[in-house]
């Protein structure tokens, strides 16, 4: 108990050495969906400037190097984002741990396979 | 207002989520080559899949304008519940028409 008076008011059980609460996790949703809502507009706006796409427009946006990069880096942002929200549905509803586990599981590599996929189709064109 | 703007958005995340590959496949399908693109054209111009393309477009608007509606809570802008009730009100407000929009584009109104 001589631990936790400094610190009074927070509860003795949060005194645990190198818990972060999800200040990380939290922070890192906020700063993926500010990637995703710049990418999002960019596109957008190029969209609605090009007017009616046909394959070789369409293609031709995701050709130069710097479109490519920085698509993947929002498509990785998107995954990252879909990582904590997906993660905080398990751990609202589904109570079992090794259940959790297993969810969380399939989710990462689920999404790590998606990372993959996202390469290589950006990277075909 | 809040709490429904609140559901939404989680259920809309999910559903995103779940749509993942068929997003992805899309996307694959367009830039592949002129052919393959004709192909998801042609897959598009179905009413089922254009209605399941209506649906992932309401989920995306919803999730991005409510989405910017908690980045802006984040900040400490319209805490008050008269302001959180008129900005959920209002991710609706701007949500819902542009899918309408989307909706008339999707199925050939203009």
């Amino acid at each position: 108990m001589a631990f936790a008076t400094p610190s009074a008011g927070i509860g003795t059980r949060r005194l645990v050495v190198g818990a972060h609460y999800g200040v990380g996790n939290f922070l890192l949703q906020r700063l993926t969906a500010l990637i995703l809502v710049v990418f999002f507009a960019l596109l957008g706006v190029r969209l609605l400037l090009a007017g009616p796409l046909d394959y070789v427009a369409w293609a031709s946006i995701f050709v130069p190097m710097w479109m490519k990069v920085l698509t993947l880096v929002a498509l990785l942002a998107l995954l990252y984002h879909a990582w904590i929200g997906v993660k905080d549905i398990w751990l609202d509803y589904v109570k079992p741990v090794w259940m959790r586990l297993a969810l969380q599981t399939l989710t990462v590599l689920w999404l790590l396979a998606c990372a993959v996929w996202s390469v290589q189709i950006l990277w075909r064109v | 207002m809040p709490a429904i703007v609140s559901i939404l958005h989680r259920i809309s995340g999910a559903v995103l989520f779940l749509a993942l590959p068929f997003l992805l496949w899309m996307f694959d399908l367009s830039l592949i080559s002129e052919g393959t693109f004709e192909r998801l054209a042609m897959l598009a111009s179905s009413w089922f899949v254009k209605l399941v393309l209506l649906v992932l477009i309401w989920g995306f608007l919803h999730h991005l304008v409510a989405g910017i509606r908690y980045l802006v809570l984040d900040l400490h802008v319209g805490h008050d519940l008269p302001q959180a009730r008129g900005s959920a009100l209002a991710v609706f407000a701007i949500s819902l028409p542009l899918t309408l929009v989307a909706a008339l584009k999707l199925f050939g109104a203009f």
